[in-house]
Order: C-alpha cells, then structure tokens, then sequence
C-alpha cells in the first residue's frame, strides 16, 4: 500500500475547490435509467478510439507489422514456392492477411492486462452496467484496428500485383468473415489478459499459441505434402477453414463447408472463452 | 437527513476474506449509520482495502455477511453498485484520456445522454477548479489534481454511499485540506463516507464516528469521544526559564490536568498527558488554562508545544504493539504540533 501518488509544485497554481458549486452540483439526485448493454459497450469502445488518438503509435503494430510480413514472405517464399513471386501472391495474401490479423489479436489480452494494474479497473467493476461491456469495448476498439490491419494489408498487396477475381464484393465479404472470427478468437486473449500476472506473460502464451496455429495451417503451402498426423491437423484447424475460406471468397467463389466451418468455429470460442472471461472477470 | 433513510448504510457481521494463509479480513463487525463521515483508522496491511473492496462488490467475501442500504454485497451486487462509488487508493481513472473525456465516459456509462454528460463534465471539472486542465490527459496531472478528477468521477452520480480510500495518502498539506473540504461538502448533501486513512489527525477532523482496524479485526469502535478518552487527548511539552521552578510546575500541572507528569532530562523540560477530561473541554483548552495557571504562579514558561495523540500512541493504548508503519507515526501530528518519542512511551 505505498503511496501512488506525487506531488509537485503545479499544484500551486491550481484553482480552489469551489465547495457551493459543488454543492450545487450534488443536489442533483436524479439518476438516468442505466445504459443498455450495446450503449455501454459502444462508450468502451469509444473509450478505445480515444485511447489510439491519444497514443498513435500502438497502430505501429496494425500498419507496419502487416506491411513487413506482406513484403517478407512474398519475396523470402515466392520464388521457391510457386516459381514467381507475382503468382505466389495470389495464393499467399488473403492466407497473410489472416496470419497477420489473428496475431494482432493478441494485443487486446496485453490491454486488459495492463488495465488491471491500474486503479480504472476497479471504477469499471463497481459500475452498475452490463458486465462484459468493458470487455466487448475492447474488442470493438480492437475490430478497428483489424480492419485498418486488412486495408494495410490488401493496398499493399495490390500495389505488387494483387488482383482478387472476387472484386470489391468478394473481399469485403472476405475481410468481414475474417473480422467476425477474429472478434470470436480475442476472447482467448481476454481470459488470458485477466489470468496471467504480467504483460509479458501474456505475449509469451500469445505466441506459444499462435505460432503453431498459424503456421499449422494451409497459409503458405498446400498441407498435401505434409506427413499424415499433421495434415489431420491441419485440415482441422480453425486457421486453415477461415483462410480457405477467405481465398476463395476473394477469388470469386463461395465455400459454403469453410464458411460454416469458420463460423462454427467462432461461436464455439465465444462461448467457451468469453463465458471463462466473464467468470474471471467478476471473481477478480 | 439521516433520519429520513431506513437502516444503516452497511452493516456487516463476522465478514471474512483470505488471500492463501493471510487472513486479512477477520470478523469484521461494523455497522456504519447513513449521512456522516464513518472512519476507518489503521495501519497499512491491517484490512481497510480489503473490507472496502468487499464492500463495493469488487471481492466476494470468504465468510460472514455485509449489506449495503440493506442489499447483499454478494447476491444484490447489482443494486449495491447503483447506490455507491469508490475512489481507491490508485486514481481509478484512465490516465491515457483527458479530464473531460473521462468524466464524459463515466457519464455515459451512468447513462447519460452524450449533451447532459458533456455539461456534467464540465460543471465538476469547473467546481474541483480544474478547468484549465480540461484537456489535459491524466498522467500530467499533479497529485492534487489527480485526487480532484479521481473524487469528481466518484460523485458524478451524487451517490448514496461514498467509499474514500486513502484519499489523501501521498499529498501536501494543503492538497489534504482541500480533499478534506471536498469530503465535507459532499457528507453536507446527505451522502454517506466511508473513509480510510492511516491518521488519526484525519479522522479526527473528519469523521463523526471511528473504527480501529488492526490484523483484520476491529479493535476500538465508537464516537471520536470515546476513542480519545480511552488515548488521552494529546500531551503538552513545557521548557521553563527556572530550573528551580520545576517541582512547583510539576505539581500545578498535575492538579490543574488532572493528569500524569513527567519530568524530562532537560532540567527545565516537563511532558504533561491530557486526558480527555470530564469537562468535555477540547487539549488546547485544558492546556492554555494550565498555562494560565503557571503564569499567575509566576513561572515563565519558555517553549510550549502541544501535541495530538499519534496513531502509535492509539495503538499502544488499544494493543500492546504499536502500529507498524513509521511514517504514519510522523504524519499524523499536525504541521503545527510535536509529539516526541518519549511520549509513546509512557
């Protein structure tokens, strides 16, 4: 319980307290109906933009992060892989752009973290409003900046020689199945940001998690050369449904089995962690 | 004001909380009437967070019961939540965003429309005279400032119950005074305080009725009174001109304090205790009447000093352990009185 505070010499030229406006102020006793559960979730997530306005350098991770992994692996890969690194890029972008969104992902169990540390935490729990709307605030922040990732990403891609058959209609619909999973899948990181200690704990369960999964998956390569147990893998990781999903949506086709496949796979990992995130949440 | 209200503000009985083998709550009985300013006094480590955040429904507790206005902390935590506000002992604002925007935010979680939080902003932030640092984001908030936007965020619902924790533990004098003008202002308006401090000189001047926490349990409880009357009000320290006149001074004193005396190394220096006196009359009153008297005895008094008793003092007389933070012992007498090692002692 040391003192969190400091003092320091600007408090000399700080107005008084005006004790009768302040009495004023707490005659006031009504009190408004309690926000509805989207009204509350919507001021977290606006508490979230306000966050990025004031400290624009955390969209480091959503602009130059998926621009470095673009540009790294079309050229590093390209050439081996698919004999050109133009004809490689069609295959590897909407695999990339999904690779590099789910590892952002991670970043909103390192804001919860660190939010609990400090004291507003603590306001947030005592606040008669719907329990998860801090969390969903996040996430609704967290769905700005994977969007931003994915336009990052898709520009760039377009400027080497990207060129989607699904046209505007297919990669939208390719970005916002991505978005929807990428919504679902930020409630891992949730439970985590709330269980673990310490950021870097954090960042170290994130990338024990998400190295296998991304790179286990049909993202770079067809799995066909594969050995058998990791095909099975594979071909069932989540990862591998929605990138399937979203390269053939951006190529003009509709993957009816890998769309439901990433959809399932989102509303099972919503349940699962945001039921565990809510429980943590309110034992804390 | 309090009359109007049904029931105490919280009561709670036998309430337990254990963190592993530290049993930090341990049987708490309290029971905190509506429309005053309740202290809780003790040392860091004895529980006072700890049954604070049970209270407003941020830890469940591990036993026992409390209610707050009648609801369950554990079952009602909802209905509690509505009715009271907490300022921790860590600003509980976000420190990225600017004065405005985080009262704007906890307006419009309360469930103000975006116009009426904007003028509830700016009419707290006006009264806690922080206007110019409207748009200013937190961390470069001095510590003074951040305790103002900190309370001002706790009352912009005027709440029913108020939890303080620690509000002034780290602030200068005069940052201290204005939160306490603030607490004052807000108990006028029929909200109920809970405060926590470490010094006895803050429950002293701001609190009607006080409880003596120690290891978890409530050690003293009652009307501030009652706690000094089982302390002693403060203790006087006298230095003479005549080291002859001492044994005369000594048996003045002891008649007209009705109190111990001690004589001090010093050959001129004499340390009297107060009580809290039958006469209900205040330390300062019973030692300038004492002072009065050695002057119509004709004895010149050099130096006088008078000081409150320390929370180390509260804690020898409650326990047999003095508190165990030094510097809540070093804080707690006023800037303009000195109580001296020695006088813990007696």
């Amino acid at each position: 319980m040391s003192t969190a505070t400091t003092t320091d010499t600007r408090d000399e030229h700080l107005a008084p307290v005006s004790t009768d406006s302040l009495a004023a102020l707490l005659v006031a006793k009504e009190r408004p109906p309690r926000p509805t559960a989207r009204s509350a979730s919507v001021t977290f997530g606006w508490r979230a933009m306000l966050k990025i306005k004031h400290v624009p350098e955390q969209l480091f991770d959503v602009t130059a992060f998926p621009i470095m992994m673009v540009l790294m692996y079309t050229y590093l890969f390209g050439g081996a892989l698919a004999g050109s690194t133009s004809e490689y890029l069609q295959f590897l972008l909407p695999g990339i752009l999904v690779m590099s969104v789910t590892m952002i992902t991670m970043y909103t169990g390192v804001a919860v973290n660190t939010d609990i540390e400090k004291g507003v935490f603590d306001r947030f729990r005592t606040l008669p409003i719907w329990r998860p709307s801090p969390m969903v605030g996040y996430l609704l922040g967290d769905l700005m900046r994977y969007a931003l990732a994915s336009g990052v990403m898709l520009a760039i891609g377009m400027l080497l020689g990207f060129r989607p058959h699904g046209g505007v209609v297919g990669v939208l619909a390719g970005v916002a199945l991505l978005l929807v999973f990428s919504f679902a899948f930020s409630w891992i990181w949730t439970m985590f940001g709330l269980l673990l200690r310490s950021e870097k704990s954090v960042m170290g369960v994130s990338m024990m998690v998400l190295f296998p999964l991304t790179f286990g998956s049909n993202i770079f390569v067809d799995p066909k050369t594969m050995p058998g147990w990791l095909q099975t893998f594979v071909n069932n990781s989540p990862i591998t449904h929605l990138s399937s999903a979203v390269r053939d949506l951006m190529a003009g086709d509709w993957p009816a089995a890998d769309i439901a496949w990433s959809l399932g796979w989102s509303g099972v990992l919503l349940v699962v962690f945001g039921t565990l995130t809510m429980r943590l949440y309110n034992r804390k | 004001m309090s009359e109007k209200r049904e029931g105490p503000a919280i009561e709670t009985s036998g309430l337990v909380k254990v963190f592993g083998d530290n049993r930090a709550v341990d049987g708490i009985d309290l029971t905190v009437p509506t429309g005053a300013v309740y202290g809780v006094l003790g040392p860091n480590g004895a529980g006072k967070t700890t049954a604070v955040k049970m209270l407003a429904t941020l830890l469940r507790p591990d036993g026992g019961e409390a209610r707050v206005f009648g609801h369950d902390v554990a079952r009602e935590a909802d209905a509690v939540r509505s009715r009271v506000s907490l300022t921790g002992q860590y600003a509980s604002v976000d420190e990225d965003l600017t004065g405005t925007e985080n009262l704007v935010l906890l307006a419009r979680l309360l469930g103000h429309r975006k116009p009426a939080a904007y003028a509830r902003a700016a009419q707290l932030l006006e009264a806690f005279g922080l206007t110019d640092a409207a748009s200013r984001q937190v961390k470069n908030y001095s510590g003074g400032m951040r305790r103002r936007i900190d309370i001002a965020a706790s009352i912009l619902n005027t709440p029913d119950l108020l939890f303080l924790d620690e509000p002034t533990t780290g602030l200068d004098p005069r940052s201290r005074n204005q939160v306490w003008d603030i607490v004052r202002a807000v108990v006028a308006q029929g909200t109920t305080v809970l405060l926590t401090t470490q010094y006895l000189d803050e429950a002293d001047q701001l609190a009607s009725r006080i409880a003596v926490i120690d290891k978890g349990r409530v050690i003293a409880e009652g009307t501030k009174g009652e706690l000094k009357a089982s302390v002693g009000a403060g203790s006087v320290h006298l230095r003479l001109r005549e080291a002859a006149q001492r044994s005369e001074a000594e048996a003045l004193l002891t008649r007209a304090l009705d109190a111990q005396v001690q004589v001090e190394p010093d050959p001129v220096a004499l340390t009297a205790r107060i009580g809290a006196g039958d006469s209900g009359q205040g330390a300062a009153e019973q030692a300038s009447r004492a002072l009065g008297e050695l002057a119509r005895a004709g004895i010149v008094v050099d130096t006088f000093s008078l000081g409150q008793p320390s929370l180390d003092e509260v804690f020898l007389a409650l326990t047999d352990h003095p508190a165990t933070t030094r510097e809540s012992a070093a804080t707690a007498t006023s800037a303009t009185s000195a109580t001296s090692s020695e006088e813990a002692a007696v």
